[in-house]
């Protein structure tokens, strides 16, 4: 696993909304080329580029269009799972396997220590270099990754052992063995069975949100965002080339889709929003998993406190009251009312005694 | 059964596929043949010539699976308030949903209620293919939890017809969570010992698919549907390779594990009294 330590950012690391930051960077280099070849001392007009970097990075990371925020989100320095395992995790050892078809990597599950709880940490990989993100399928796991996250996760209720879901993924994968193997089965069994494991459990978008694929490992006592991650039912590229049926229209797919950690604040749809170091978590992987790290602290010992029936009967709650505060309407009091439906079903016809049938 | 090529559902079209044009006759999209409409219609909207299971509303629906005038719907005034206040291509959401409603005669993607198969009490879902693709968002969520609730308090089976492109994009994170809430609901069931009957129609797919559609006791599915999780447009693209023919079908999913039975509609009223007699305790 490829640990990113150095998180300097480069020429080519640079988003479009940050050339003004670029330019500080490139002005700061050449100071400091300059001061070293010539023994110059730049280093009061040096402070002084910093401070315009900082009042700068200050200045468009809080004012980031959600599209931007889809572009931090997907940031190729970002940190990632394994960053995450190296710094956070003590005494990390993985578990492989879904028991049934294979070992998918775009999944990785095992058991470590973050603070001084013994946890399960499920998360989704991406992979930094090329080898590795052929490997891990670009984060979008195959059903046998979801497979494989839920029975370890059961392994883990079995011993009270909490779990700590770290989201980030495109989405699910799709292709035909997916399919084959059954992609959606492997997805609702989770929501399914996340929806009663009698252990607490933390959900953590850190990068990317893809709708089912994010959700399979998704569902706990608490859902958390980092600042600048995206958590959407569609990718934005694919819901613009659906409703404005022209891909390029991603931008304004991702302000209306909503996908923001603000905006899903809003909407009560997380519990908490986890902030980035200034200029976004690539710009310091240590602060970004440092703070990830006291969120998960601080909230299990939170939902550790509480009793195994208290814990489940509210996630049954908070999951059934999705939505409800913002989504629904009811035009009319509703009461049970009986509609005329034509029988017109030869099948339908031929009136049978009602007999109370008791399951 | 003659076997004949399907025509492609067509992703996420955005009007609603008339599969039943105006007029006296109809085209059999399974085998072309130019048929009488009236003779589909007595035959189940199923085409004499193929056996092709044409898509039907959920009025329709509901009145070939129970009895006559048995159906007591609930819930059914719940509409969604639009919580993205979502604003796409100079029109919006809202808008959407008024022209839906006009078109399909529906105010949602689904209706819920009590009624009785062959005598037998159930509760009953049947989603509404013509109101936004079937598409599943807060209030069909909401209406999927009310018809678990309903099963549970009266201890009556649940039998829920699917029919559905998946999550709605126009409630966002909202109609994602909908995923979770039905999912959770169903959990309770299961625990308390509830019968879930799923029958699968055409399509079935993402969203739904990846919840309460693959989560039944028994997974019943109508011949030729298209049942799947990713779009055959976003597999094509992502692979690009040539689908395989018969991918994403009833028939697919059966032969590779994933429904329990294929039925014809037909048999499906039959079918299900069986199973409920058979699971009764
Ligand atoms: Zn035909």
């Amino acid at each position: 696993m490829a640990l990113s330590k150095n998180n300097k950012i480069g020429d080519g690391d640079y988003l479009e909304f940050e050339q003004k930051v670029a330019d500080i960077d490139r002005q700061m280099d050449e100071l400091r080329r300059l001061s070293s070849a010539k023994g110059i001392d730049y280093s009061a007009e040096i402070r002084r580029l910093q401070r315009k970097q900082v009042a700068e990075l200050k200045r468009v990371y809080s004012n980031l269009t959600a599209w931007q925020i889809v572009q931090v989100a997907r940031h190729p320095k970002r940190p990632l799972l394994t960053d995450y395992l190296n710094l956070m995790v003590k005494d990390f050892h993985e578990l492989h396997g879904d028991r049934c078809f294979g070992d998918d990597c775009a999944i990785v599950t095992g058991f470590g220590q973050i603070g001084r709880e013994k946890v399960l940490v499920v998360g989704q990989n991406k992979g930094r270099t090329t080898k590795e993100k052929i490997a891990c399928n670009f984060g979008c796991p195959n059903p046998e990754g979801y497979r494989k996250a839920i029975a370890k996760m059961k392994f883990a209720a079995k011993f009270g052992i909490p779990i700590v879901t770290l989201i980030d993924t495109p989405g699910a994968y799709p292709g035909i063995e997916a399919e084959e193997r059954g992609q959606a089965r492997a997805i609702a069994v989770n929501l399914f069975e996340m929806s009663r494991l009698p252990v607490p459990i933390i959900c953590i978008c850190i990068g990317e949100g893809g709708s089912g694929g994010a959700l399979g490992i998704g569902v706990g006592d608490r859902l958390a965002m980092l600042e600048f991650a995206y958590y959407s039912v569609i990718s934005p590229e694919g819901c613009a080339a659906i409703l404005w049926r022209d891909g390029s229209q991603a931008p304004d797919a991702a302000q209306a889709l909503k996908l923001t950690s603000r905006d899903l604040q809003k909407l009560k749809l997380i519990d908490e929003i986890i902030p980035e170091p200034l200029g976004g978590a690539h710009r310091n992987i240590h602060d970004t998993v440092y703070n990830v790290e006291r969120y998960i602290v601080r909230t299990l010992s939170v939902l550790k406190r509480t009793k195994v029936e208290n814990l489940l009967e509210n996630r049954y709650k908070k999951l059934r009251a999705i939505g409800s505060d913002t989504a629904g309407l009811l035009r009319t009091k509703t009461k049970a009312i009986k509609i005329d439906i034509k029988a017109a079903a030869p099948a339908a016809s031929g009136k049978s005694k009602r007999i109370p049938a008791k399951v | 059964m003659a076997k004949t090529e399907r025509r492609e559902w067509n992703g996420y079209s955005l009007k609603p596929r008339k599969d039943m044009p105006e007029g006296l006759w109809t085209k059999c999209p399974g085998c072309e043949h130019m048929l009488y409409k009236s003779a589909v219609e007595k035959n189940l909207n199923v085409c004499p010539e193929c056996d092709y299971h044409f898509r039907i509303d959920a009025e329709t629906r509901i009145g070939y699976l129970v009895d006559e005038g048995s159906f007591e719907e609930i819930l059914s005034d719940l509409t969604t308030s639009d919580p993205l206040d979502f604003k796409f291509r100079g029109t919006t959401y809202k808008e959407r949903v008024k022209t839906d409603e006009k078109e399909a005669g529906a105010k949602e993607a689904i209706r819920v209620g009590k009624g009785f198969i062959k005598g037998r009490g159930i509760v009953l879902g049947v989603m509404e293919p013509n109101f936004l693709m079937g598409s599943m968002g807060y209030v069909v969520g909401e209406k999927v939890c009310a018809a678990v609730d309903k099963a549970l308090a009266e201890k009556l089976p649940l039998v829920i017809v699917c029919c559905s492109g998946g999550a709605r994009m126009h409630e966002g994170v909202v109609s994602l969570g909908q995923m979770a809430k039905t999912s959770a609901a169903l959990a309770k069931f299961d625990e308390v010992g509830g019968l879930y009957i799923c029958v699968l129609t055409d399509p079935t797919t993402g969203g739904v698919t990846a919840s309460f559609a693959m989560l039944g006791d028994c997974l019943i599915a109508e011949p030729g549907a298209m049942i799947g999780f990713a779009g055959r447009r976003t597999i094509a693209e992502t692979i690009k390779v040539e689908l395989p023919e018969g991918f994403q079908t009833a028939e697919f999913m059966l032969e590779h594990g994933f429904v329990d039975m294929i039925v014809h509609r037909r048999d499906l009223r039959s079918e299900i009294a069986r199973l409920i007699d058979y699971c009764r305790k």
